[in-house]
């Protein structure tokens, strides 16, 4: 059974339609890209299976592991497996980031039906995760995003990802505004995450992040629909040649 | 549906502490003037001084009644109060005094229960005393012999009255004057009873000391009077909260409260105020006109003020410091919530009179609903105020957009060397937070809770630990139904 099974989605942002039928499958295993011009809908999509309010579904299904994902809360999706690591990660003042990540995996677990950890175990959890990503310890009793700079946020959002243990991962533009030795260290962090169990989409702007995070497939995200599919060497050619030959070709079934 | 229609969902939430205790009541007629005074003191037992004073408060406040009856410069609304319709004593009938708790009516013990309040041996073990005021007479009062070892005086109004006249005749009306204010003015004429704190020298009072308030007579105003005093070097702790049962009518609530630490003193005053704040389309609820203010009289003397305010129809409330000794410090940390149809109007007023005053002013509001919040403050640094330093801090929190946040921060500096320093914000409560929390797994109600308290941490992490967890359940219920 595939992981994420997309057929013919249509979605309006305040009645304007933004997604035209996209139609996509992923795999346990599997890492895909999306890539595309601005106000191609990438970012639509992303939100769309995060299940955020104000994204109305007009057409089209979406299952998550055999679930449909179109019925299901924001938490819901979370619960079932499903992260967003968000292009702009939302400040939560007086909130610890130990406490919300603490808050996050205890209801995940709890909708497993597994104990809550505490504290004791938490934190050492979140330490070695947080290593991972280069993270100074100092940043755990720092409220959630708050004062963080561009790239502290996007590494904190790969930190929940290896806490939290997605399914699948959708990385909205983790890319942008980071440097060049961040977008190692978050590359690194993502790739330490592949497994055979587990499926990450990369939605992205730029190439660059995919010589780091090398894709199994690249799909071509133009006007609300998937134009193009291919492999890593696809995200090259969109690099040199840009988006606007892609637009001319027809829609083409992605797998 | 949206958020913003979800969350208004969440707090339409009943009160949950409705009820009615039907307890025989011995009351006055409805109406105002000196025999009702009298008969006040007479049937209290008061002595000379006492009715003398309430009747020079009466006639201070008649004559303002006449003239331009309450102050209308708060950012507030309601109908005129008829102060005649109003009977201004009632108390439970008490056949003969009352030896222990087995002693109290039953009715009263179910309402305390009722409310949760630890009246007994729970209470003990929480190491927490109270001096339990059920309408306007103090009804019970536990762990006196323990205060009592420690020299500390802890007991209603009426005994301090009789049995320690010197203490209140020398500190009653010396922080908030009968003059001070309209209704300051009718608290001192007709104040039925309230608590009387005082710690001697050098003594840390050894447990915090708590009050319960409640209202239950109907149409009867609650005037509450309270005095605490920590002589040199002394410390205490006060905490006093308050639930009160569903009524039609508005309910006029005016306290005073009035602080006096000596030398080297603290003191330390926590408030959680959840009287009934009228139904969703606004019917009902008190009218919470308190007046509280603290004197640091002596050098190295410190006041610290920290209220959650989530009830009541109107609150019209401003604890504040004189800050008259030198090096003397005052604190005040708020947290208010309006909801529905509820107005709130408060803040606090910082007066630095002595050299190296410190004030530190932390206020969050939060509204919903319809509510209006307002915060109102003063810092005023007067000529010998060298060194006088304040930091103000004020946030608003919006839920909703029906509801309003307003700012009234007034500042007067009068000595060059003062250091003043003024942070506000306003924000909504954000979609994006509490969508960013349920991608994580975490339910919408459970985020709000948690941004909610993320935003007030800087108050309740000035409250005493139990009164911290309850402020927070508070805060969620007082929410529910406004967000999703």
């Amino acid at each position: 059974m595939s992981l994420l099974e997309i057929k013919n989605l249509h979605a309006s942002v305040n009645g304007n339609e933004i997604l035209r039928g996209v139609n996509l499958t992923v795999n346990p295993g599997e890492v895909h890209s999306i890539m595309g011009p601005n106000g191609s809908g990438k970012s639509t999509l992303a939100q769309v299976l995060a299940r955020r309010e104000n994204y109305e579904v007009t057409q089209g299904s979406v299952q998550l592991a055999g679930k449909d994902l179109l019925a299901m809360k924001p938490e819901e999706a979370a619960c079932e497996g499903l992260f967003l690591a968000f292009q702009y990660p939302v400040e939560i003042p007086g909130i610890s980031n130990a406490y919300f990540l603490r808050a996050a995996l205890n209801a995940l677990r709890k909708s497993r039906g597994e104990d809550e950890l505490d504290a004791m175990d938490f934190l050492p959890l979140l330490k070695e995760k947080m290593r991972l990503l280069e993270m100074d310890e100092k940043f755990l009793n720092r409220p959630v995003n708050e004062g963080f700079s561009g790239g502290e946020k996007k590494r904190n959002e790969i930190v929940q990802m290896a806490v939290l243990e997605p399914r699948l991962a959708v990385l909205d533009e983790t890319d942008s505004g980071l440097d060049i030795d961040a977008l190692k260290v978050v590359a690194k962090g993502v790739n330490a995450m592949r497994s055979k169990d587990r499926a990450i989409v990369v939605v992205t702007h730029y190439q660059r992040l995919l010589n780091y995070i090398v894709p199994d497939y690249v799909h071509v995200l133009v006007n609300g629909r998937i134009v193009k599919s291919g492999g890593p060497e696809l995200a090259l050619e969109l690099e040199a040649k840009g988006y606007s030959w892609t637009e001319a070709e027809p829609a083409a079934i992605s797998r | 549906m949206s958020t913003i229609n979800q969350i208004e969902d969440l707090t339409k939430q009943e009160y949950k502490w409705g009820f009615v205790t039907s307890v025989e009541e011995d009351r006055l007629p409805n109406g105002l003037n000196e025999d009702i005074i009298r008969a006040i003191a007479q049937k209290k037992g008061e002595p000379e001084f006492m009715l003398e004073w309430r009747l020079k408060s009466y006639r201070y406040w008649a004559s303002q009644e006449q003239k331009q009856a309450e102050p209308k410069w708060a950012n507030v609304k309601y109908p005129p109060i008829d102060y005649q319709a109003l009977s201004y004593y009632s108390a439970p009938k008490q056949k003969k005094e009352l030896k222990s708790l087995e002693e109290v009516d039953p009715e009263i013990l179910k309402t305390y229960e009722k409310l949760g309040i630890p009246l007994h041996e729970q209470k003990l073990l929480a190491g927490v005393a109270v001096d339990a005021v059920f309408d306007s007479v103090s009804v019970a009062t536990t762990f006196k012999e323990k205060l009592k070892e420690a020299g500390v005086i802890f007991c209603s109004f009426s005994d301090a009255v009789k049995e320690h006249p010197e203490l209140v005749k020398k500190y009653l009306g010396s922080v908030v004057p009968y003059t001070d204010n309209f209704f300051a003015a009718l608290n001192s004429a007709v104040f039925s009873d309230g608590s009387f704190v005082y710690v001697p020298k050098g003594v840390r009072c050894p447990m915090e000391l708590s009050t319960y308030f409640r209202i239950n007579a109907q149409n009867t105003g609650q005037f509450e009077r309270t005095l605490i005093i920590a002589d040199e070097g002394a410390y205490v702790s006060y905490l006093e909260g308050c639930t009160a049962p569903v009524r039609d009518e508005n309910q006029l609530h005016a306290a005073v409260v009035e602080l006096i630490a000596h030398d080297n003193a603290t003191i330390k005053y926590s408030t959680v105020q959840n009287w009934y704040p009228g139904d969703k389309e606004g019917k009902g609820g008190i009218y919470n006109f308190v007046t509280k203010r603290g004197k640091c009289l002596g050098k190295n003397s410190k006041i610290s003020w920290t209220q959650v305010e989530t009830g009541s129809a109107i609150t019209w409330k401003y604890p504040s410091c004189i800050l008259q000794g030198d090096n003397s410090v005052g604190e005040f940390y708020s947290v208010a919530l309006t909801n529905n149809y509820q107005q709130a109007d408060t803040g606090t007023k910082m007066i630095h009179i002595g050299k190296n005053t410190k004030s530190t002013v932390v206020s969050k509001g939060i509204s919903a609903g319809h509510g209006q919040n307002t915060y109102r403050g003063g810092v005023k640094i007067l000529k010998g105020a060298t060194g006088a330093r304040n930091y103000t801090q004020c946030d608003s929190l919006l839920i909703g957009d029906k509801c309003g946040a307003h700012t009234f921060p007034y500042i007067e500096v009068r000595n060059a060397s003062a250091r003043m320093e003024h942070e506000a914000s306003t924000s909504k409560i954000g979609e994006d937070q509490i969508f960013y929390l349920q991608q994580r797994g975490i339910s919408k109600e459970e985020a709000v809770s948690m941004i909610i308290n993320g935003f007030c941490k800087a108050v309740f992490r000035e409250l005493p630990m139990e009164f911290a967890v309850e402020a927070q359940k508070l805060l969620s219920i007082s929410l529910e139904g406004s967000v999703g």
